[in-house]
């Protein structure tokens, strides 16, 4: 198994196929979690994926330039971020209601 | 270098005054101080009487007395264009019965102003009241000065809404709004007609335009500020113009178009003017304060009509048998209203009778004109320029009569004359005028209305005028002796004291217009055509005239002057005659029964029924669809970002199915 990993390195598509499962699996968490923080990690799930399609398509199409890898460190600047401020909101959601669960939290409608 | 004079460059001001008051007046004056309003007002409409005169002065200074008196249009705006070469304008329109009007109606309005002052003193709404009256007096000057029709109609319309305002001045009394209402609809209804006539001049007008425009305007070059329009008069008015609309041949029912289209505008006239049969608003008009009645309903606004008719008088020439309506409608109405004017008790009734009686007397004269006997346009127009004096004379002495008794009726005065000396004076000139004897104004306008009749050949219409001349003496003295003379009937009348000064000076002003505006030799100043009329009097009509008048007086001296009951036994002698026409033959009753049984039952219920279910049916039907809609979609918006979320990947999805389908 290893010697055939070893022999046989992953293409384009394996990357790219990986990254789209990733894709999936965050979409299917981020619209079926009812935990506040569950939609936050299936949010950080879509964003790696997208992270990886940057370093993908740098390695595979322009191997002699940096911009799809710097491109994934901001998207990773901008995940963490993202999940500060979440995490504050989320914070503060659970203190004012005592709960996360976001099917209780459906303000936006008034 | 132009000719015209500082007044005619600027005759609008002469409108614009009262305008301008009004707003002035209306906005800032009334809530500051009620002192001020009734002042400012005042003095407006007296600077307003000055540029009149001042207008009358240098347009006869340009055109002397005794020959041609073309129309000038000193001054125009173009107000609305349509298109290029079809545009309405606004202006002022001067000529020898615009002039006459103008002076006409400054003067007496300012005169009232001025009585107003002390009449309304103390009243709630005083600051209203004038700029109520200030209202009214821009609308009938802008009518007066419009130079062409569409101005007029939009300035007889704020006449009516003027009219409606101060009728209805005493708004928590439920027979002054009823009044209001009445004169407002009346006067609508026939103002209906006037559109209608309006817009088939108008319209045949611009149809002819083309092909008379140029040499009419040729015509009237230097004279008119403005380019000529075909809604203007000094269009309308050319017999170019008139021949054309004459020969255009019947309309409706074999009647020619243009008889048809003036006799509709006469509708209007007819309406404003309170003639048979759309006179039932005037006498309830009476219920406004008693400086309106005279200002409106003796003056000014009654005179619209008959000022219309003059102005149109050329095209009523031309329209054939649309002036013998007016004549015939000016001869019945003449002799009905003075019948009823008799019986009538409440002195402002009797007065307004008398004045539907005299706008009838006008009417008439303009109705036997032809173009053989003009006549009688000047003796239409100087009958309202004395009629507008000694009427608006007889109402405010009215008014202080009634303030003095604190009564309407009649019986309630008597023995005025020693309690109130100067009203009583000034009453007795204006009487003295009204019933046409020599030296006051009547006298003169009458005997010039008679011999108009006389010389136009209605022989008829000359009888009726000749006997309305010894009503009208009659029925005068009749509340002149039962109000002045004997001793008083009540309390009130006990204790009556004079007017203050600011009401008996315009009193005293009148008193002197009514004693010298009958030397006024008016044909040389307005004549229908280049030519003037012969002034004078013509003794052989003038004594006939005064003799039934003095007879009037006589009879009204015998039943009311002596001994006490005289009238009272010639009424139940008369019995059921004397009731019909005590409760004016019952033309308000014909009205109300055909407006109740006919026009609400068989015209208005379906209306309202259709309005109700068909239009607001179909209005709420719209608004359920949107609220159902609006419910539908509303379920969509839970609040829930995953349900957004859903909905925005289902349409991204929805989007990428559609790009691969197309790329297929």
């Amino acid at each position: 198994m290893i010697r055939f990993l070893a022999s046989h390195p992953p293409g384009m598509t394996h990357w790219l196929l990986l990254s789209a499962a990733l894709f999936s699996i965050g979409l299917y968490g981020l619209l079926s979690r009812r935990n506040a923080v569950g939609i936050l990690m299936s949010v950080e799930l879509m964003l790696n994926s997208a992270a990886l399609n940057f370093v993908v398509f740098n390695r595979f199409v322009q191997p002699g330039r940096m911009d799809g890898q710097v491109m994934a460190i901001f998207v990773i600047a901008v995940a963490a971020a993202a999940v500060v401020v979440g995490m504050a909101i989320f914070v503060a959601l659970f203190r004012h209601r005592a709960t996360v669960d976001v099917n209780r939290a459906a303000d936006l409608k008034h | 270098m132009n000719p015209l004079g500082f007044a005619l460059r600027n005759a609008w001001l002469v409108p614009a005054i009262p305008f301008f008051s009004f707003i002035l007046v209306g906005l800032f004056l009334r809530p500051w101080s009620k002192k001020a309003a009734g002042v400012a007002a005042t003095l407006a409409i007296f600077a307003s009487a000055f540029v009149a005169c001042w207008v009358a002065w240098e347009y006869f200074r340009l055109y002397p007395p005794g020959g041609a008196h073309p129309p000038l249009v000193p001054w125009g705006i173009e107000w609305l264009r349509y298109r290029t070469g079809l545009s309405v304008s606004m202006g002022v329109l001067v000529d020898p019965i615009s002039v006459l009007l103008m002076v006409v109606v400054t003067t007496v309005s300012a005169l009232v102003h001025l009585y107003s002052i002390g009449y309304m003193r103390g009243d709630e709404g005083y600051g209203r009241f004038f700029t109520f009256l200030n209202l009214f007096t821009f609308s009938m000057l802008g009518l007066v000065a419009a130079p062409n029709i569409l101005q007029m109609y939009v300035f007889w319309e704020l006449v009516g809404v003027s009219s409606f305002l101060l009728i209805g001045f005493y708004y928590s009394k439920p027979s002054a709004v009823a009044a209001s209402k009445k004169a407002f609809i009346v006067t609508r209804f026939a103002d209906a007609g006037f559109f209608i006539g309006i817009l088939i001049l108008a319209y045949y007008g611009y149809m002819a335009f083309g092909q008379l425009g140029g040499a009419v305007a040729a015509k009237v070059a230097g004279r008119s500020a403005t380019a000529l329009q075909p809604f203007d008069f000094l269009y309308l008015a050319d017999p170019a113009v008139l021949g054309k609309l004459a020969a255009l041949g019947p309309a409706l029912l074999g009647i020619p178009l243009l008889t048809l289209a003036m006799v509709l505008v006469f509708m209007g006239a007819a309406g404003k003017s309170a003639m048979f049969p759309l006179h039932i608003w005037l006498p309830d008009a009476m219920e406004g304060p008693t400086p309106v009645s005279a200002l409106i309903h003796a003056a000014t606004m009654v005179v619209a009509g008959v000022y219309l008719v003059a102005r149109l008088l050329p095209a009523f020439v031309a329209g054939g048998s649309a002036l013998l309506v007016v004549a015939c409608v000016g001869a019945f109405t003449c002799l009905f209203a003075a019948v009823i004017g008799i019986t009538q008790d409440d002195i402002k009734r009797v007065l307004a009778f008398s004045t539907l009686s005299q706008i009838g007397y006008m009417m008439l004269a303009l109705g036997v004109v032809s173009a053989a006997h003009p006549l009688g346009y000047t003796a239409g127009m100087f009958h309202l320029f004395t009629h507008a004096f000694f009427k608006a004379l007889l109402f405010l002495g009215a008014g202080a009569m009634i303030h003095a008794v604190h009564s309407n009726e009649i019986w309630d005065m008597g023995g005025l004359a020693r309690k109130m000396p100067i009203t009583h004076a000034c009453f007795l000139v204006a009487t003295l005028a009204i019933a046409g004897i020599w030296p006051f104004a009547g006298f003169f306008s009458k005997d010039e209305i008679l011999a108009a009749a006389l010389g136009g050949g209605h022989a008829g219409i000359f009888a009726v005028s000749l006997a309305v001349a010894g009503l009208t003496a009659f029925y005068m003295f009749r509340i002149y002796f039962v109000s002045f003379w004997g001793r008083p009937r009540s309390e009130r009348a006990e204790h009556a004291r004079e007017a203050p000064a600011v009401m008996w000076l315009p009193l005293a002003a009148l008193a002197l217009l009514s004693l010298v505006s009958g030397f006024v030799p008016m044909g040389e100043y307005v004549s229908l055509g280049d030519a003037p009329e012969r002034g004078g009097v013509d003794f052989a009509i003038a004594i006939p005239a005064s003799l039934v008048a003095l007879a009037g007086i006589g009879l009204a001296w015998f039943f009311y002057g002596g001994p006490a009951g005289r009238a009272q036994r010639a009424a139940e002698a008369l019995g059921a005659v004397y009731r019909v026409v005590k409760r004016k033959f019952y033309v308000d009753e014909v009205y109300l029964f055909v407006t109740k049984n006919v026009v609400f039952r068989c015209v208005a219920r379906p209306i309202a029924w259709f309005d109700r279910h068909a239009v607001d049916g179909g209005v709420n039907l719209s608004a359920r669809t949107t609220r159902g809609l609006g419910a539908a979609l509303r379920r969509l918006q839970t609040g829930q970002v995953q349900a957004y979320c859903v909905w925005y990947v289902a349409g991204i999805l929805f989007v990428l199915l559609v790009l691969w389908a197309a790329r297929m």
